[in-house]
């Protein structure tokens, strides 16, 4: 019974090779742990102040554009939290860039992502491009517009999303959608047959 | 398919072999051209090292940090962190500061003292600029003050200068490389919002680092040291900051 969302057989009956290549699936991991170790670390951050603002600055004492319902106690987390997040976004940048390069030199995203009438369906890949060509970009752009020495280099960066703390904000509600993205994703692979898409993800064995 | 075979294990040894030369001749480059923190041990020591030096690389032509209109300054200036509760300080805060001194010394020419009306006889700064807490928040003032640069040339810096490393009346303390200590914006500021600093603001002295967090922009200063080296001051890292598990360098 073929799955309808995508169909197994015809992937390794038309290539003849490994469903995913060994540097889409070692970046897949690295860029697991990675996104894990950004997750944990952004929260560790943001339970220092769960406050989010728009435009350039906002504080204790100012107004806010949403209070997060999320306990303070967790302050003095920061220190390792932020050590962490930027350890975790050099993995994730550095295997991306990898995989970026990969994916175009191979023709990875020509033939699977871009063109229609591939093993994905159009959800899959208008799912895809937003995720890898929209959120990921956007979550480094905002991480990136919260640093003062990189907005002194690029200036332009911070007064198009508005400021700093709209960056912060932005960055967020990204991050948010990437966990969102995250969880259905595992979903999916869970209904489609956790063991059987796991090991094609380790292995690159034909599903 | 034999050839094909070896010439991807091919490729993939020499792309090895390029990855670990390459490895090499760039931490050589880096530690000539001053690109490795001090804090560049232990497990996060690599990410640092890289944000430190890509950082540094990309502000190559010094550029000043975004300043902003009167109109954007921030109601809200809010603290983290305590004044000092060190005796000489309270004794010196009981008169306005009057008989506070800063002292410059190290690898200097001219060691020397300075009160605070000699430094508000300097020529002076103003700018109105952004201060981000590392924990998220952050607000937009006016200040007012002496640039670093300036005392640095008077008191004559030594070729061989690499930080210059700030002491307050506290345990804490705090070092600049020469980028960031003889930037046009990093001041010794004075004046907030164009009324004299505020105990919880730093008075009667404080740094202000336009290109990292508020937690170098230390308070409360008492004494500036020039130095070729971060290894024989205090923990060896350049910083309080290491000890509480911050980095030494905020510019992220």
């Amino acid at each position: 019974m073929a799955d309808p969302a995508y169909v197994p057989e015809i992937a390794a009956a038309v290539t003849g090779s490994p469903r995913h290549s060994l540097l889409v699936r070692t970046t897949h991991w690295i860029h697991t742990a990675a996104f894990l170790g950004l997750l944990v670390s952004g929260i560790a951050i943001l339970l220092a102040h769960p406050r989010l603002y728009w435009g350039e600055a906002g504080g204790m004492g100012g107004p806010s554009l949403i209070d997060l319902p999320l306990p303070l106690v967790l302050t003095g987390q920061t220190g390792w939290g932020r050590s962490l997040h930027f350890l975790s976004a050099w993995v994730c940048i550095l295997a991306g860039l990898a995989y970026l390069l990969s994916g175009i030199v191979s023709r990875h995203f020509r033939d699977n992502v871009f063109s229609p009438g591939t093993l994905y369906n159009p959800i899959q890949r208008v799912t895809y491009v937003a995720v890898v060509f929209g959120l990921f970009p956007l979550v480094i752009a905002t991480g990136l517009a919260m640093s003062p020495a990189v907005t002194s280099v690029f200036p332009e960066l911070v007064a198009l999303l508005q400021g700093q703390q709209s960056a912060r904000t932005i960055h967020f509600f990204v991050a948010a959608l990437l966990f969102v993205f995250l969880i259905v994703h595992v979903t999916m692979v869970v209904r489609a047959g956790f063991i059987h898409r796991m090991r094609s993800m380790l292995t690159g064995e034909p599903l | 398919m034999s050839a094909g075979i070896s010439r991807r294990k091919l490729l993939a040894g020499a792309s090895v072999a390029t990855g670990a030369a390459g490895l090499t001749v760039a931490a050589r480059l880096a530690r000539r051209y001053g690109l490795i923190p001090p804090d560049s041990g232990g497990i996060f020591g690599a990410a640092e090292t890289l944000t430190y030096a890509s950082q540094r690389i990309l502000m190559a032509r010094h550029p000043l940090a975004r300043e902003f209109d009167r109109s954007q300054i921030s109601r809200a200036t809010p603290v983290n962190g305590d004044p000092p509760e060190d005796e000489t300080y309270q004794r010196l805060q009981t008169d306005d500061f009057a008989n506070w001194k800063l002292s410059v010394d190290g690898l200097v020419a001219r060691p020397a003292s300075f009160t605070l009306a000699e430094l508000k006889r300097f020529p002076p700064r103003t700018q109105i600029t952004h201060l981000a807490c590392e924990e998220g928040w952050s607000f937009i003032a006016e200040w007012t003050g002496v640039p670093l640069s300036y005392l640095l040339n008077l008191t004559g810096v030594l070729p061989q200068a690499r930080y210059v490393a700030f002491f307050p009346f506290d345990i804490s303390w705090d070092s600049l490389d020469m980028s960031d200590a003889l930037h046009p914006q990093t001041l010794l500021a004075y004046t907030m919002n164009g009324q004299p600093l505020t105990i919880p603001h730093g008075a009667p002295l404080r740094l202000r680092v336009t290109r990292q967090l508020g937690y170098k922009s230390v308070k409360y200063l008492s004494h500036i040291l020039v130095t070729d080296t971060l290894k024989s001051i205090r923990n060896g890292l350049g910083s309080i900051s290491p000890d509480l598990g911050y980095s030494w360098y905020a510019g992220i």
